[in-house]
């Protein structure tokens, strides 16, 4: 296999997960603002993870937000990753 | 009052449904959905995985979970993130692309606290079925007009992308008119979810076009080929 080609796309996704997010933009998303325009946001409760120690992409104690937001990012690329190449594992051996 | 509640909010742009915006039986509902779609997914996964598809699965999730923590700002004041449906189904087929997207959107509920815990069965309903299965509809009626054609599949690609985003608002927009919290004009909530999500599918359909000009360019074998295909035949 050419291992430049994922050696590269493993790169990207770095990059992405740990810096590009860091500068998303923080306005409501598309069914985030749909329901403050028509008055159903208030509606939205807390996940019962809410406070857990990565609860909306930071980690918890990490006060410098670029930190943190890549700390989260670089777990959350680690487990994705993690589960679907074990599932994939099981599922050919199925 | 908005704008307070925004700069006052922890949250960033990053949202998928919330717990409390349907109720319990719909949440239920979908829950019974996600499950079985899952279920069928996993058993019609084994016949895509093979030695090109299974790394690669693994490389589009945490490609589709990066991505997706990147909003972008469409119009004034809201913004919108990839889904990464059309382009997961694009890469690693439908079945493989639903497993993936359900791994994200379960592990952005858990461990991020992105996406209600009750509505976690909607969001694999929206993410992992409506955009994945909208998008690979779409990408392969474009691809109808030449199978075997690799240079056609950024384009098919984007064309599903496009579909699958204002597609899962529609549903959802179903969803909360069969079990909303609180009750508001059906019309207006179609109107307003289908116009943002439409300007949302253009940035899905652009990141997706270039995702996969890229994917192409550097390694067309990758790409997934519906039908019996010769494995890895460039067009």
């Amino acid at each position: 296999m050419n291992r430049r080609f994922w050696w590269v796309a493993l790169g990207v996704v770095v990059v992405v997960a740990v810096g590009i997010s860091a500068f998303a933009s923080a306005s409501p998303d598309g069914l985030e603002w749909t329901a403050e325009v028509l008055g159903f946001d208030t509606a939205a409760a807390d996940s019962a993870v809410a406070s857990g120690p990565l609860a909306d992409y930071g980690v918890a104690g990490v006060t410098n937000a670029l930190l943190s937001n890549g700390l989260a990012g670089l777990v959350g690329v680690l487990v994705v990753g993690a589960i679907v190449l074990g599932l994939t594992r099981v599922l050919r051996r199925a | 009052m908005a704008c307070l509640l925004r700069t006052s909010r922890k949250k960033r742009g990053v949202m998928h449904v919330p717990d409390g915006f349907l109720s319990l039986p719909v949440s239920a509902a979908t829950g019974v959905v996600a499950v079985a779609a899952v279920g069928v997914a996993l058993r019609g996964a084994r016949r895509e995985l093979d030695e090109r598809t299974a790394p690669l699965a693994g490389l589009v999730a945490t490609f589709v979970f990066a991505a997706q923590m990147v909003n972008f700002p469409v119009g004034a004041g809201t913004s919108g993130h990839l889904i990464g449906g059309a382009l997961a189904a694009v890469l690693v087929g439908p079945w493989t692309a639903t497993l993936v997207l359900t791994v994200v959107t379960v592990v952005q509920a858990l461990l991020f606290a992105d996406g209600g815990l009750t509505a976690l069965g909607t969001n694999v309903l929206l993410l992992a079925v409506v955009a994945v299965w909208v998008g690979w509809a779409g990408a392969a009626l474009v691809r109808r007009f030449a199978p075997r054609a690799r240079r056609l599949v950024p384009l098919a690609g984007a064309v599903g992308a496009f579909l699958g985003v204002p597609a899962a608002a529609l549903v959802f927009t179903v969803l909360y008119a069969v079990g909303g919290a609180v009750p508001v004009p059906l019309a207006a909530l179609a109107g307003t979810m289908l116009g943002v999500h439409t300007l949302i599918g253009i940035g899905e359909a652009v990141i997706t076009f270039g995702v996969l000009a890229a994917v192409v360019a550097s390694r067309p074998d990758l790409v997934h080929v519906p039908d019996r295909d010769p494995a890895g035949v460039p067009a």
